[in-house]
């Protein structure tokens, strides 16, 4: 510890400390603009100028090493001259456009001219005025405003993983610009608008719409990805969400958050929120009140039982439902002895359903994950899956961890790769096959005789064997038609090189989901369930008579969306709870009961690592829709279910306090094998590489404009390798037609090289909906 | 320009011959024996840093550190690649010295950098030559192919296990990039902006590696110190100011060029050698040491010696050398005002108070030189020096604030006559 003199205060502080970090520990302001504890540290603004004995100038705390001894002022005279001299220099040429700008009131420039600066202008020249830049559909940029701090800079380079924004020209006329023609395209990218300091970078989407100081703030957890990101939604006068800002966590998002947590809010508004009861009439939809249309659903689950029996209802909920939620609708329809549960709506290979030891999570906790010195991703699209734990594996690689892939799409992951192979989906397993061959397996159920080591199975081994490595299975993989292979040969691999496995939860209560046993194999909390049901796959495969939705447009979120769309049209009867419709909706569904999305209920979500987080509703719901729990609960009064006269969440929360402690039922070791003969496989025709993109995960995020216009979302709906295109003799940007079990339909081509030649991509989004399997075979004609 | 007095770089030099930097005419002139000396001799590197050390010289670039401690500084027994880097972004208004060296002696450099490489364990070395001087850095190539035929640079030089490659490198002309951490960005490839110091640039310099830079000239002086001893170099000059050193005069002489003269000399005989002062003017002042040092009254100059001491003690400093002399018809607003005007430009925006204060004090001394001064505005430029100077990552500030500081102490009656009646003092002529 090194000893020094802050404010003549004596103070005791870590070697390699700087001044600012230790007065910040000691609850010293020193004023800065530059300076952030998670970006390099630039020292270019100035304003955090401190007086240091025996220096002949002061010197900036931000930069400044601690040594002992060292007597270091703050405040004196020669620092706040200094302090007060840089802060008349920043404003100059800032505008002072305060009255109009989105960032008065939340300004630090505002907040320290208070204290910093004149009241009088010295400078009577005249000001700078610079272009604004186009920086995309989520950022909007005064860039007459810019101070010149550079944090934005720092974080499209340091954290975002790519340099995006640079400083360009000199003297007062630098400007912060991206490449000439290019937008910012992170998808973190929005984390720009918290950084800048001033009102350069705001809010596309949230500008001039409010002031902050009349906004209502409260905590919640972000309902995409399943990290559980920390977030405030922010709600004006009229209970309309209309910002959403990082909750620091440093556990789980530290300060950062997704585009996609920050800007989907705007989905919440879309004219396809159902706000009122709808009841279908002679094929007319008629707005009826709640009473109605619970009876009504009450009345056609106790008719589909009666006539057709339990079995015959099909019950399909997505994960980014609540725990809560889900738990009840388990709950009400294990009372009417419905077990057809599922919100695996993404997967296709079930085989392992009754070999499950418990529910499935990354298998260890984050920080441990991001600790260790060797990752596996086995079949995920990184940064579009998770964006944010992307970011935390970047920074994990930056400190050393050998991060290892295998991967269909060459994804950029902006950061060093140890390993990577690129394969055809079909190919995956042959691939983890040859990994774990090379790290000696022994068992007997596992025949790999046939598979051949190659050079960078043997180095990915070495990798995951030296350092107890961590696999982890992304969304791709748990949607391939052969999951249950990758499953069984990830554990395989992970006993043998002693380290740990896991899924990437792609839906924020996946975890949850499970955990409360909204599955057809298993009760709540890991107990027995009374009767085995079926899963998703099978519900729709043998179309029951009656279904009921939660919180899902199966057409968009099941793995084939055609299957999906016949057995729903099929059915006699189709229930549906959620907060959207759709054109398709209305075509299949009887009934729809407006259900709040996760901002206007209470609930939680658990976590990739099994976190059980709870929230309250950030704002009173929409119109007449009602939180999801309430529905199931007054639902199962109306099926005379007893044990559910809960009157509060907390009344539901008390039945599932396994949560908080859920260490013994998070399990991802089968309790048996699977008998496995591997080989690579021979590659006959195509196969569809259906990969939902960052911005068509969900409901809500599928109606976010300013999400909808990213360069993201304007990816191309379907990409061949050159090498394919050739062969068919398509050319970029021509139309082609695509055929998959039936459903045909045309689209124009974009070629890329960072796709194998035995696959077609063809996105799973709106355009797409009603094609079959996301992994499934597919023609091409032109 | 042209060389006038020969010293220790162009000795035995007629810069007349069209081929006298050309590796035969260096090789008559005794070249590449200092570096035969040391590689046939297998003199260690620490005798080669002590020869250095002996001699006395002092960085040539403007900041007079010593040289052979510099080279000492290098942490030659850590593994990994070692740079030697040579500052020839010469941009410094009032100097040329630079540009001669690679012009007319080139092999001076060259076997100046080997020698340095030898000494600090750097196998590649960059040279960084200002943008706006292109035909000189392609003369520098050419030299170097030179060089690379004839065995002074690549793998087993002269027979030996010493390698050694060397690269031109040329800027874009920004005065920044003079600033060795902003030469280093700029050398990777990145906008020349200083760099937060420590960490310097001799344990984190060019990509992150141990990195010497040295002047142009500093380097060039190298080979003779170490063929003719380092103790004959220092003798050349005075104690604490060894050597000889090329001074670029300009403004009101009759011959203005570079004068290799042992430190030292008076002032008054290098004014003589330049032919005097044009037309017979009066000498009104005198910038002693390139633009950012501080100008002094002619008689003040003329008490001085031509060394770092002597400039020093008379408020100024010998910087580059560059020697601007102002004739009696020179307005001082305007002379500060373009001064002001390139420092304003040359600010490479990063910090603060260099970015915002270099144009705020360009506009101010702007409105003065066109009548639109206020009597303020004197204290005002004070104020806004004082909240520049001292204040930023690097010098650039400094050097914009010195001029200013000097040209309202020892010739503030202008400016005032200037605000107060709206024009100049003087019959104003540059020429």
């Amino acid at each position: 510890m090194i000893e020094l003199e802050l404010d003549g205060k004596s103070v005791s502080a870590e070697p390699g400390s700087t001044i600012l970090e230790v007065a910040i520990k000691e609850g010293k302001y020193i004023p800065h603009f530059c300076y952030h504890k998670k970006l390099s540290i630039a020292a270019n603004c100035r304003m955090c100028l401190v007086e240091v004995e025996k220096s002949n100038k002061p010197l900036p705390a931000c930069a400044t090493p601690i040594s002992e001894g060292m007597k270091v002022h703050t405040c004196s005279k020669t620092a706040l001259e200094a302090q007060h001299g840089v802060m008349e220099f920043l404003l100059i040429n800032h505008p002072l456009d305060c009255p109009i700008c989105d960032q008065g009131g939340e300004c630090q420039l505002q907040d320290l001219a208070v204290g910093y600066g004149r009241s009088a202008s010295r400078f009577t020249e005249e000001k700078r005025a610079v272009t604004n830049k186009d920086l995309g559909s989520l950022v909007a940029t005064e860039m007459t405003r810019c101070i010149h701090c550079s944090r934005c800079v720092r974080f499209t380079d340091e954290i975002a993983g790519m340099q995006e924004l640079g400083m360009s020209y000199r003297n007062n006329h630098v400007e912060v610009m991206p490449f000439i023609g290019k937008t910012v395209d992170s998808e973190i990218s929005g984390n720009i608008i918290d950084l800048c300091p001033v009102g350069a970078l705001t809010s596309k989407p949230f500008r001039n719409s409010a002031r902050p100081w009349e906004l209502s703030r409260r905590k919640s957890i972000a309902a995409h990805d399943g990290l559980g990101t920390h977030i405030i939604a922010q709600t004006d006068k009229y209970h309309k969400v209309v910002r959403v800002l990082p909750l620091e966590n440093e556990a789980i998002n530290e300060c950062w958050i997704s585009d996609r947590d920050r800007f989907s809010y705007e989905g919440l508004y879309s004219q396809e929120r159902v706000t009122e009861p709808m009841i279908k009439q002679d094929g007319k939809w008629i707005n009826v009140d709640w009473e109605t249309a619970l009876a009504y659903v009450a009345k056609s689950l106790n008719m589909a039982k009666a006539e057709n029996g339990a079995d015959q209802i099909g019950v399909l909920a997505s994960s980014s439902s609540t725990t809560e939620e889900l738990y009840l609708l388990q709950k009400l329809m294990r009372g009417i002895e419905v077990y057809n549960l599922d919100y695996r709506l993404t997967q296709t290979d079930f085989n392992l359903d009754t070999k499950q030891s418990g529910a499935n999570f990354l298998g260890a906790g984050l920080a441990e994950f991001t600790a260790n010195k060797s990752i596996l991703v086995i079949g995920s699209v990184l940064r579009e899956e998770q964006p944010l734990l992307a970011y935390k594996i970047r920074q994990a690689v930056k400190k050393g961890t050998e991060l290892n892939v295998i991967n269909v799409l060459n994804e950029d992951l902006l950061c060093p790769v140890t390993n990577q192979v690129l394969a055809d989906p079909r190919e995956i397993a042959s691939i983890l096959a040859q990994i774990v061959k090379a790290t000696q397996t022994n068992n007997s159920e596992i025949d790999l005789s046939d598979i051949e080591v190659s050079e960078v199975a043997k180095s990915i081994a070495e990798s995951l064997k030296k350092h107890n490595g961590h696999i982890v299975l992304g969304e791709m993989a748990k949607s391939l038609p052969n999951y249950s292979e990758l499953v069984v040969l990830t554990q395989e691999l992970a006993k043998n090189i002693q380290g740990k496995f896991g899924i990437l939860a792609g839906r924020a209560n996946e975890v949850g989901a499970a955990l409360v046993g909204f599955l057809p194999y298993v009760d709540a909390f890991n107990q027995k369930t009374p009767q085995m049901g079926m899963n998703a796959k099978q519900m729709l495969e043998k179309p029951r008579k009656a279904y009921v939705l939660f919180n899902t447009e199966l057409e968009h979120d099941s793995y084939d969306s055609k299957l999906a769309l016949n057995a729903l049209k099929e059915a006699d009867s189709v229930i549906v709870m959620s907060a959207y419709k759709n054109s398709e909706m209305e075509q299949y569904a009887d009934v729809i009961l407006p259900i709040t999305p996760y901002t206007e209920t209470a609930g939680s979500f658990v976590n990739m690592e099994g976190k059980w987080q709870k929230f309250n509703g950030v704002t009173r719901p929409l119109g007449n829709a009602r939180p999801g729990w309430k529905v199931l609960r007054v639902l199962a009064n109306q099926l005379n279910l007893v044990q559910f006269g809960y009157t509060t969440i907390e009344d539901v929360r008390l039945e599932m306090s396994a949560l908080s402690n859920p260490e013994g039922l998070l399990n991802n070791s089968l309790n048996s094998g699977l008998k496995l003969k591997l080989a690579k496989p021979k590659l006959d025709g195509l196969v569809r590489l259906g990969i939902q993109g960052i911005y068509s995960l969900d409901s809500i995020v599928r109606r976010s404009p300013s999400l909808q216009q990213t360069s993201f979302a304007q990816l191309p709906t379907l990409s061949l390798n050159p090498v394919l295109a050739n062969k068919l003799g398509v050319k970029d940007k021509s139309t082609v037609n695509i055929e998959q079990d039936g459903k045909s339909g045309r689209f124009t081509v974009s070629i890329y090289n960072t796709i194998p030649e035995t696959v077609v991509l063809l996105a799973a989004n709106q355009s797409t909906c009603g094609f079959a399997g996301r992994f499934a075979s597919i023609t091409i004609s032109a | 320009m042209a060389i006038y007095q020969k010293g220790v770089i162009f000795a035995d030099f007629d810069t007349a011959d069209k081929d006298c930097w050309t590796l035969d005419s260096y090789v008559k002139r005794g070249g590449y024996q200092a570096l035969k000396k040391i590689l046939n001799d297998n003199i260690a590197q620490d005798q080669v840093i002590a020869e250095v050390k002996q001699s006395g010289l002092r960085g040539r670039g403007g900041a007079g550190f010593p040289t052979g401690l510099k080279w000492s500084f290098m942490p030659r027994a850590l593994d990994g690649q070692k740079y030697i880097v040579c500052n020839s972004d010469e941009g410094e208004p009032g100097t040329f010295k630079d540009k001669d060296i690679m012009e007319f002696n080139p092999h001076s450099l060259i076997e100046g950098m080997i020698i340095a490489g030898y000494a600090i364990g750097a196998s590649v070395g960059y040279n960084y030559i200002h943008g706006e001087i292109y035909e000189v850095y392609e003369r520098f190539e050419e030299a170097l192919n030179e060089a690379r035929r004839a065995g002074y640079l690549g793998n087993n030089i002269l027979g030996t296990n010493f390698s050694f490659e060397l690269h031109a490198h040329h800027g874009y002309g920004a005065y920044i990039c003079g600033e060795e951490t902003a030469l280093l960005d700029s050398l990777e490839g990145k906008k020349g902006q200083p760099r937060f110091k420590p960490p310097f640039p001799a344990s984190f310099g060019l990509y992150g590696q141990p990195t010497t830079i040295n002047n142009t000239e500093s380097l060039a002086a190298i080979p003779f110190i170490i063929r003719d001893g380092g103790q004959i170099f220092q003798d050349k000059g005075i104690p604490n100011n060894g050597g000889t050193k090329l001074f670029s005069i300009s403004g009101h002489v009759n011959r203005p060029g570079n004068y290799e003269i042992p430190l030292g000399t008076p002032f008054s005989e290098l004014l003589k050698m330049a032919g005097g002062m044009r037309d017979g003017r009066k000498m009104k002042a005198v910038i002693p040491g390139g633009s950012s040092a501080p100008v002094l009254p002619g008689d003040i100059m003329m008490q001085c010696t031509m060394d770092y001491d002597s400039i020093a003690k008379a408020g100024s400093m010998l910087g580059s050398g560059a020697v601007i002399v102002m004739g009696e018809d020179v307005c001082m607003v305007k002379a500060l005002e373009r001064l002001a005007f390139f420092y304003h430009e040359e600010s490479c925006g990063q910090c603060t108070p260099c970015r915002e204060g270099t144009g705020w004090l360009y506009e101010i001394i702007h409105r003065i030189e066109h009548g639109h001064g206020k009597h303020e505005d004197l204290d005002l430029l004070d104020s806004i020096g004082n909240q520049m100077a001292g204040r930023t990552i690097c010098a650039l500030a400094d050097a914009a604030v010195f001029p200013v500081r000097s040209f309202t102490k020892h010739f503030r009656n202008e400016f005032e006559y200037h605000i107060q009646h709206k024009k100049c003092m003087v019959n104003h002529n540059w020429l």
